[in-house]
């Protein structure tokens, strides 16, 4: 007969699952009242038919969730656990000052920058055209793009005289001529890099700020020329025409 | 007064306007007083108006709509892709090609060796000069 049989069955599941959970509580020596941790994520036994209906009715749910049985095992009653003993809260001090008028706050924005997509067009080592600012109409090569969205580029210095320097995808065109710079690192220039040296109130110390801060760009940028030093015939070309002209 | 290039079967063209704008083709029937059918080993045998073509001076040896396989070997014989890239046409058209293909960079190439050329053309006109001169 079904009944019996499918009772029994559930009551062995029960009993092997509460083994677990024993061994569970023993390791977990917090305290042996509490719940043991799901190793398994909770899934949802009532599948919807449709978003806030579920297949089952309450009372199948009582019975597919197995909360009888918890009953069963805690005398017919729900098990319930006292409640943790909370931490004294700190005392809150009244606020001195209230403002007189309700000021409206503005709603919260989560929205975060990403940088700007970059064309297809341009891959590290393309040659791009600069259009606008102090080096417009010369060509210069990519080397990556910073986390502000803005394209790292480089003359290189020693070719045409522009150094490391940002620049926005919208001032460049982007060149069909690669330029191979598998062998340059760029990982140390970033934004920061470029930011402006904070400056001190103090008169003497801004000096020695600012001195400092161009050592640093000076090294780096020797490193850089140095390596796109060791590129194509792009490069070769270039000087020629700087020789010519 | 008379006209070189006569339309007749076996006339090489050039296509003038339209979708297979630059390409030539031979002339290998005629459809009335303003369409020839015309073919090319490219292309699929169609009409096409007479004011989308130019004759050039190339003629070769067909009959009238020759199988596709015919048409090759006679132009293979005649040699047209050769007569037509020697020609002063021919290679002005290749060169208009290849400059609307430059890039950036060629286009770099070829002012540095533009500027290298004057300067020579620059050195033997002055030596000249000084002799005459002298």
């Amino acid at each position: 007969f079904p009944f019996p049989l499918t009772y029994i069955a559930r009551l062995l599941r029960i009993h092997i699952s509460e083994r677990k959970r024993e061994e569970e509580a023993e390791s977990n020596q917090n305290s042996f009242a509490a719940m043991a941790p799901r190793k398994t994520p909770v899934v949802s036994r009532n599948p919807q038919l449709i978003r806030g209906v579920g297949k089952y009715s309450r009372s199948k749910m009582y019975h597919k969730r197995g909360l009888w049985a918890i009953k069963a095992k805690n005398g017919g009653v729900f098990p319930k656990h006292d409640p943790k003993p909370k931490a004294a809260a700190t005392p809150v001090k009244p606020s001195k000052f209230y403002p007189a008028d309700d000021i409206k706050m503005p709603l919260p924005n989560k929205r975060k920058a990403k940088p700007t997509k970059l064309r297809a067009s341009i891959t590290p080592g393309t040659v791009l055209i600069l259009l606008a600012g102090r080096f417009k109409g010369k060509r210069v090569v990519f080397l990556k793009q910073l986390t502000s969205g803005l394209l790292l580029v480089t003359g290189p210095f020693k070719v045409n005289g522009v150094p490391l320097r940002r620049v926005n995808q919208a001032y460049v065109i982007g060149t069909s001529t690669k330029v191979d710079i598998s062998g340059t690192n760029v990982d140390k220039f970033d934004d920061k890099y470029f930011a402006k040296a904070a400056e001190k109130k103090n008169k003497k110390g801004e000096g020695e700020f600012f001195e400092a801060d161009k050592e640093r760009r000076r090294a780096s940028c020797h490193k850089t020329r140095r390596m796109t030093r060791r590129l194509s015939m792009q490069h070769c070309l270039n000087r020629l025409r700087q020789c010519q002209i | 007064m008379g006209f070189k290039r006569y339309v007749e079967i076996g006339r090489v063209a050039l296509i003038n306007y339209g979708k297979e704008y630059g390409k030539l083709v031979v002339i290998v029937d005629v459809v009335d007083q303003n369409r020839a059918l015309v073919d090319s080993p490219d292309m699929v045998r169609s009409q096409i108006n007479f004011k989308r073509l130019t004759l050039t001076d190339i003629k070769i040896e067909i009959n009238r709509v020759p199988k596709k396989k015919t048409l090759i070997e006679a132009m293979e014989k005649a040699d047209v892709k050769g007569k037509w890239e020697n020609s002063s046409w021919g290679r002005k058209l290749i060169v208009k090609e290849r400059r609307a293909a430059l890039t950036d960079f060629d286009r770099f190439k070829l002012m540095l060796a533009k500027i290298k050329r004057g300067g020579l053309v620059r050195q033997e006109l002055s030596k000249l000069k000084k002799e005459t001169a002298a």
